[in-house]
Parts: structure tokens; sequence; C-alpha cells
């Protein structure tokens, strides 16, 4: 089924989240759309979806105008979608997510379970997924699930699929297998559209790119052009894609770990007797695939979790049982992995953002009260200093775009005295620009002497700011590698493979 | 030109690829054992009381006549104050070397708990199990039904606060429908209907204004206690004949299985609403778990983004499972007019609502363990009323707060882990 947008138009308020987007997909072909976080691909995706209602243009299927009203219409013209965040109910089974919506009943109104067992092992055999009809969703690895949400999309016989930002969970491996899925479809005649912002995979597998930028298609790139090409069309100027830093000064052991072990209150272990140690003027970078302890660990570093075991000392000082106060106060400073959820009130204004983990006394609080003008001083100048792009440091948090976001974060947690920084997943949903400023911050940070430890699930950060990097999966160490480790390397570290001759 | 050379290291172990899981042991349960135990003790010594207790568990009319059992009334509570301390020790022993303390320790010491406390309350008399537990289960009816409600509202994510206001609703209508069209089952069909009529405005300002659940539902209860209280002094009690003289519902004995000795008296010589209920409690669990409509309550109340992507309406499924909910609990209402009271008076839920919202927290969102959940409660308050005729050494004030100390120590202490339906409370946007 051939796919065509024409000049698709998506406002939100003043915001014009799609101008003018046109676009063709033909049956069997691999059609990729590029474009930054924020420049209207997933808005397109959704209009195509019937999510939302296009202000203006048209969606053709083989030609012929659709309308559609809601996700069932879509759905119904033989559209599918793997979305970003799935859209899979946690606790139900692979069967029941995949028959919900969809569902054959028997006597009774009572479920066909076994018609729907039998139609995901049925495509589940046919493109060699190996998924198990019964699994609970929830207890699957990330990669498994996609593949639930592809098996949906097919169980619905889909003629055009969308994958939206599909590799950002998953391992080098499970992308490889990805990509080989994606073909597997193509060669089925299946037309597919591949949102992504990952220069490489593009060029692995497209027929053809087009790239969004602001909203609009600024042009088409052959899948043969190169990755500074595709990137300056991305971001729209020449972008600098490698991190420039000069080797380690090493300082002494600073921050040392022994025997972490992390649980929740249920006693599921998510962090499991993890040593490492971090020296003065090194970044360790933590990798891994989502959801294999690195959250459970930046928490504990900062006393919010609650059931720890083993050392954490920073200085000689233990860190483990002391509250985040005090821990702060040693001179930690936390880029939360969540900046909306952890690291800012969005309806606070800047400058008290500022401030947040500072409102106990001096610089910024003197008898109980805020000092405005020093408030103020101090975040004219942080505004200055990191770039954020802001008509003032009245604004709330909240209206700022993401990279602008991350950099009051970062400027907080660099404008104190520093012992340690953590930082997780620091450039997640920021754009390149930003980016580039906000690796640039790390690495001075490093550069002044402090231990820094990196978390991040993009293996190019890793690589990037790492002088050493630590692998975890299910919540414990598989090795710690230098940072010119293959990426091959790291990506089967990341499934559990303990690296052996490669890296003796 | 790389400075100092980074080695590599890797960790000797392998690597698990399963989940590993710890103890995470809490204070909770040895505390609460170990008080509960000191407690009795203390009432043991302090309220000294003589003579025998005899547990009857049988009723003059049984086809089988079960034997009276007749214990020492001292002697047996202080036996059982031993053995709890003992369990509690067990249980300070786990807490100890970091392991949990088993099911069958809190349920061994809640039996020998109560029969300890049963047997020191009625020294000198004569406690009837059967009527205890008969008594127990009349009194969870508006409960379950409440809960039942309460389960189906939360799995489809909208959290039902206003249980107690739909039961008073359909406690009232009971009472008025039933008095003008002098059947007992139009007394039922009128308390569905205002229970519908309660879920109606909770739906439409949860579901379709996006307005705070928990503050909707508040404000309903206290709305439908202004509303019924109004209409009760206005129009029920000067027209009491006309308006507020509902017929019963007279228990029926159902054949064969209510002979069963013990569980026949208990569970099968009941009012016709309790059979209701029992059918009640069958078809919602059943619909939950094997149906395409309870999948989809399910998926709403989980994940709405999810089932709104495969074509499933949200708000209508929401709105469809509330007023069914909303059904559920008014029938429920019916039972104080139908049966335990025969005329309506104000506020005569007494916040039973709020009890069968925390049987259904406490029941895990479960519809058969919120039953239990209920069942638990109506025991509670039953063992209150039975002690008091006794005459037990406990003061009545504290009695009457038995069964709402139940609640919160059933909630707060023993629910353990539970896990609320994902969007519950949260209203579903578009976009």
């Amino acid at each position: 089924m051939q796919l065509t947008l024409r000049d698709i138009t998506k406002r939100f308020g003043s915001l014009v989240a799609n101008d003018r987007i046109s676009l063709t997909v033909e049956p069997g072909e691999i059609h990729c759309l590029l474009g930054e976080n924020g420049a209207g691909k997933s808005t397109l995706m959704n209009v195509l979806y019937g999510l939302y209602q296009a202000d203006e243009g048209e969606i053709l299927l083989d030609g012929e105008p659709r309308k559609f009203s809601g996700p069932g219409d879509a759905i119904a013209a033989g559209i599918g979608m793997v979305h970003q965040h799935f859209m899979l109910v946690p606790v139900f089974t692979v069967a029941e997510n995949v028959m919900l919506g969809n569902e054959s009943t028997g006597l009774a109104g009572s479920l066909d379970l076994d018609a729907a067992r039998r139609r995901v092992r049925e495509i589940s055999e046919r493109f060699g997924f190996h998924v198990s009809p019964d699994a609970v969703v929830e207890d699957l690895p990330v990669g498994v699930q996609q593949r639930v949400e592809i098996i949906k999309a097919l169980s619905r016989d889909a003629k055009v699929l969308v994958f939206d930002e599909p590799t950002a969970v998953l391992t080098p491996q499970e992308t490889d297998e990805l990509m080989q899925i994606m073909r597997q479809l193509r060669e089925s005649g299946v037309a597919i559209v591949f949102i992504t912002h990952k220069l490489r995979e593009v060029r692995e597998v497209a027929d053809r790119i087009t790239v969004i930028r602001l909203g609009k298609v600024v042009g088409e790139a052959s899948p043969k052009a190169s990755n500074a090409e595709l990137a300056s069309l991305m971001v729209g100027r020449p972008v600098e894609l490698t991190v420039h830093k000069d080797p380690p000064r090493l300082g002494d052991d600073a921050l040392v770990v022994e025997g972490l072990t992390v649980a929740d209150e249920t006693g599921l272990v998510h962090v499991n007797d993890l040593s490492f140690t971090v020296r003065g003027g090194e970044v360790l970078a933590v990798a891994g695939v989502q959801g294999n302890g690195q959250t459970e660990l930046t928490e504990a570093l900062l006393g919010l979790q609650q059931h720890v075991l083993g050392s954490i000392r920073l200085d000689g000082h233990e860190l483990v049982g002391r509250g985040v106060r005090s821990i702060l106060d040693a001179g930690v400073g936390f880029v939360p992995e969540d900046r909306q959820v952890d690291g800012l009130v969005g309806t606070f204004s800047i400058a008290e953002n500022l401030m947040l983990d500072r409102s106990f006394g001096k610089p910024f609080v003197q008898l109980g009260a805020v000092d405005r003008g020093r408030l103020r001083a101090f975040a004219e100048t942080k505004l200055k200093e990191y770039d954020i792009r802001a008509p003032g440091i009245g604004t709330k948090a909240g209206n700022l775009s993401g990279g602008n976001q991350q950099k009051v974060v970062v400027a907080r947690e660099l404008s104190k005295d520093l012992r340690l920084l953590v930082a997780a997943q620091p450039t997640r949903g920021v754009d390149v620009g930003s980016i580039e400023f906000i690796h640039q911050q790390i690495v001075a940070a490093r550069d002044s002497g402090i231990p820094v430890v990196v978390v991040s699930t993009e293996l190019d950060e890793v690589v990037a700011l790492a002088d050493r990097i630590m692998v975890l999966y299910r919540g414990q160490v598989v090795g710690i590698v230098p940072a010119d480790t293959p990426r091959d390397v790291l990506g089967l570290m990341m499934t559990g493979e303990r690296p052996t001759e490669v890296v003796a | 030109m790389s400075a100092a050379k980074v080695e590599a290291t890797v960790p000797d172990k392998p690597v698990e690829d399963e989940p590993q899981v710890i103890s995470v042991v809490s204070l909770k349960t040895p505390v609460l054992l170990t008080v509960v135990a000191v407690a009795l003790l203390a009432a043991v010594l302090l309220g000294s009381q003589a003579g025998d207790t005899t547990f009857r568990l049988s009723t003059r009319s049984d086809f089988f006549e079960l034997p009276e059992i007749t214990v020492p009334a001292e002697g047996t509570a202080l036996g059982a104050v031993v053995v709890m301390l003992l369990l509690a020790a067990e249980s300070w022993r786990r807490y100890a070397t970091r392991k949990r303390t088993p099911g069958w320790v809190a349920a061994v010491y809640a039996v020998v708990g109560l029969v300890g406390f049963l047997s020191w309350a009625a020294a000198g008399g004569t406690v009837p199990v059967v009527g205890l537990l008969a008594g127990a289960l009349a009194l969870a009816v508006p409960l379950v039904f409440g809960a039942l409600g309460g389960v189906l509202g939360e799995r489809a994510g909208i959290v039902n606060i206003a249980i107690d206001g739909q039961l008073l609703a359909g406690a009232f209508a009971a009472a008025l429908v039933g008095s003008v069209a002098g059947s007992v089952w139009a007394g039922v069909l009128g308390a569905m209907v205002a229970g519908v009529v309660v879920a109606l405005i909770l739906g439409v300002f949860a579901i379709s204004c996006y307005v705070d659940q928990v503050i909707v539902g508040v404000v309903l209860n206290v709305l439908v206690i202004g509303v019924t209280s109004f209409m009760f002094t206005q129009v029920l009690a000067p027209n009491t004949a006309e308006l507020n003289t509902p017929p019963r519902f007279s228990a029926w004995a159902i054949p064969v299985l209510g002979d069963i000795p013990l569980v026949g008296p208990i569970l099968f010589r009941q009012t016709p609403i309790v059979y209701l209920l029992y059918v009640a409690v069958a078809v919602v669990t059943y619909a939950l778990y094997r149906t395409r409509w309870g999948l989809r309550v399910r998926a709403v109340g989980e994940h709405p983004k999810a089932a709104d992507t495969v074509g499933i309406n949200v708000n209508r499924t929401r709105y469809r499972t509330v007023l069914i909910a909303g059904a559920i609990a008014g029938t429920g209402g019916a039972f104080y007019t139908l049966v335990s009271v025969s005329q309506f008076n104000r506020e005569m839920t007494g916040g039973a609502g709020y009890i069968a919202l925390a049987a259904v927290i406490f029941g895990k969102w479960d519809p058969i363990r919120a039953t239990l959940a209920a069942l638990l409660f109506g025991f509670a308050s039953n063992l209150q009323g039975v002690l008091s005729v006794l005459g037990s050494p406990v003061p009545a004030q504290f009695m009457l707060m038995l069964p709402y100390v139940v609640t919160v120590f059933a909630v707060a202490g023993l629910v353990g882990k539970s896990r609320a339906p994902a969007a519950v409370g949260l209203p579903y946007r578009k976009g």
C-alpha cells in the first residue's frame, strides 16, 4: 500500500509543529524521517495514526484520501505503529496485549485466548521473534517488548508500519536485530516509515531519507550521504560530532564504592554487589541498556534509595546512611535522568530553580528570607555563562525547551563547591547544539580535578565522554574497560557477556 | 599518545541472568503481633473473668446437631496469650535473621487470638458461633456490594470515593420505591437506579471534566447525605406510612444446602439479596478476568493510551464501567432499608462506604479478595454487637471502635506490597 501525506499542517496554539509536510512511502520501501527531538516527527506520525487531527492537508492511501478520527480508523485502514513509548499494558500477557481491541470471543462473551496465542505463535515463527504468548510483558526485556508491538501491528494486517524512534531503548545487538526485522518486513511488501535522529541507523537501512527541521521538510538525502552531511542538514549548521578532551590528569581515588547492593521494598535487587573506584579528574561512564540498575545506582549515590547495603565513600567519608541534604552538602552534584520530574520545578522561575538545592541558608537565604538581589545577580550571570536561551531569569522553567531546561540543571549543579558530579542521561531529549555545550561542561568539571560519573544509554555519548567505561547488566558490573573498547565488545557486554580475550 | 594506560577490570564471578531477591524486612509485623498479645494479656490480668465459656456450633433447628464446646475462660485466654507470644517471638527471630514472617504465623495467630479473646470476653456465657458468623455475613452485605463497585471503578481507572453516597442513595431509593410500589424487587431496582445516578455525576465530573476524583467523590458523599436528610425530614417523615414503610425481604432457606451443619445456617438461610450478592461476586469476577469487556476495562485502568491506540474508546469504557459499578453499590444500599432496618433513616450507612473502599485496597483490587476483606470487616462489626449483648468487660465505646481499628490495621499494617491499577485517579485526555 502506498502512503502519501500531502501538505500536512498541525498547529498547537501559536506553535506550528508541522508546516505543510509532504511525504510518499512506497510498498517495500524503508523511508527514513530524520530530524532532531522536537522537529515535529512524532506529531506528524500521530496525525497519520489518528491521534491528532491535521489542521490542513490530507492523507492518501493508494491515492485515496482518507480521514482518521481515531487510531481505530487508522488501524482498520492498515496502518500500524510501533510507538517510542510502548503502547503495551505491562501487567497483561503478550497474547492479551496482542488481542486487545481486536478480541475474538466465544461462549458468554468469554475471551478466546487460544486464538490469540495461536496468532502470536504464527507471526512470531514467521519472523523468528521467539516470543512466548503467555509471558507477562513487564517481565520481558525491552527488545522483546518491541517485538510484541510489531506482532500487535502485524496481527491487524498492517500494510504501512511506522517505527517511532525504535532504537532509543535497544542495545546495539538488539538494534541490529531490529534492522534485520525491518528488512524482512520490507521484503514482504510492507511500507515502512522509520523515524529517528540517529545517523548511523539511517544510513544502514534507509531506501530514502526525508529530513525535517522545525516542523518543515528541509530536504531529501541519499542514504550514501556522510554523517556530517546528514547532521548539518538536520541541525541547520555544521556540527561538531566529537568531544574534544585532553588526556585525564588523574588524582587520588575519590569515590570508592564497595559491595553496593540496592533493593526495592519488595526485596528485588536492582544493584547487585557493585564495586568500583573513580579517581579525581576522571570520567567513569556507566553504560548499559535502560533499566539495568543505573537509576538505582545514581539515586543510591545521592541517598535517595532506602534499602542500601555496602559502602559508598567520597574522599574517605561514608555516604551510605546519610540523608540527601548531608550528601549534597558534602559536595555531590546530581543531574537527574528525568529533569522534568526530578531536576526542575516547572512552575518555578529559572532563578528559583537555580537555588533549589541551596534553599537552607547561605548564600541565597539570610535569616530565613531569600536574598533576592543576590539571587538575581547570580541567575543573570548563569544565564549568560550557560547560554540559557530565555526571555529572562523570571521565565518559568517549564516553558523552556529541553536543552535549555537541562542547561539550568547543569548550571545549578556545577555552581557549587563540587567534590563529585553524577550526571544521569545528561543529554536525553536535548538538541544537538546544547549537547555539545553540556558535554563541554562535563569535561571542564573533570579537568578541574573532580571525579565524574556519567550514566548514559547512548553508546555514542558514553564513548565520547568516558575515560573508563563500566557496563551494567541486571544490576551487576559486567566489566570496567578502557574508553577505546570497540563498540561491538561494549554491545556484547551490555547483554551480560564478560569481555574476555578482546581486552586482555 | 595515551596517558595513564587504563586496565580493564572484570569481576571473576559469573553474571546472574535471573532477577535476584534479598529480603527486605520490616518491624511492622513483629511489633504488631507483640502489642496485640500483650494487650490481651493485660486485659485478662486486669479484668479477671471467672467461669467457663461455651461455644455453640449449631442452631436449634439444625438437622445435624454439633456438640457444644465448653472451656475454662481464663485458662484458655492465658493459653492463647502464651501461643501468641511464642508466635510473636518467632516473628522477631525471623526479623533478626532478615526473614519475613510467613503467612501461616499470622493466620494461626489470628485464630488463636480470637478464640482466646472470645473465651475471656464471654466468660460465664455462651458464644453463638453460627449466629456470630451468619450475622457477620449479613453486616458485610452492603460492604461487599460497595467493594465490588469500588473494584470495578478503580480497575477502569476511576477512584470511587462516592461508594458511601451510592449506598446511602440506594438505601433511600429502596425505601421510597419499595414503599410506593409495595414490592421489594421494585425497591432493589430503585436502589440500582439511585446508585447509577450518583455514578453518573461522578463520571461527568471525573471523566469528562477532569476534576480530581477524590474531591468529586467526597463532595458527592456530602451531597447525598444532604439531599437524603432533607428529603427524609421534609417528605418521608411526615408520610411514614405511605413513603417510608417498605416491605422486607424474608430469609429463604435453600433446601439441602441449608441443612449442612455450620455452613448451611451461615451461608444458605439468608435473604434473597444475599444470594444476589453471591451471583454478583461470581459474575463480576468472571466478567473482569474472562471477557472482552473485562480485558478492556483493565486495559483502560492500567494504560489508557495503549487502549486508545488500539481503537478502544477510553472514556466510553470508563463511563460504562462506573455506571455498572454504581448499580452494584446501589444494590448494597437496598440491604439497609429492605433487610436490616425496614425504614430509611438519615445517614444510616454510618460511613460503610469508606470501609468498603478500605476493603478494595485490602483486597488488592481483586473482587474475591475484596469480598473476603469486606467479610472480615463485617465480622468485626458483628463481634462488637454480639459481645455487647453477652456483656463483655470491654467498655462498649471500645467495642464500637473495633471495625474501624481492624480497618486501619488491615490497610496500614497487613496489606504489604499491593499495586493499584496504574492509571487509577488519572483522567484521560487525548494528545
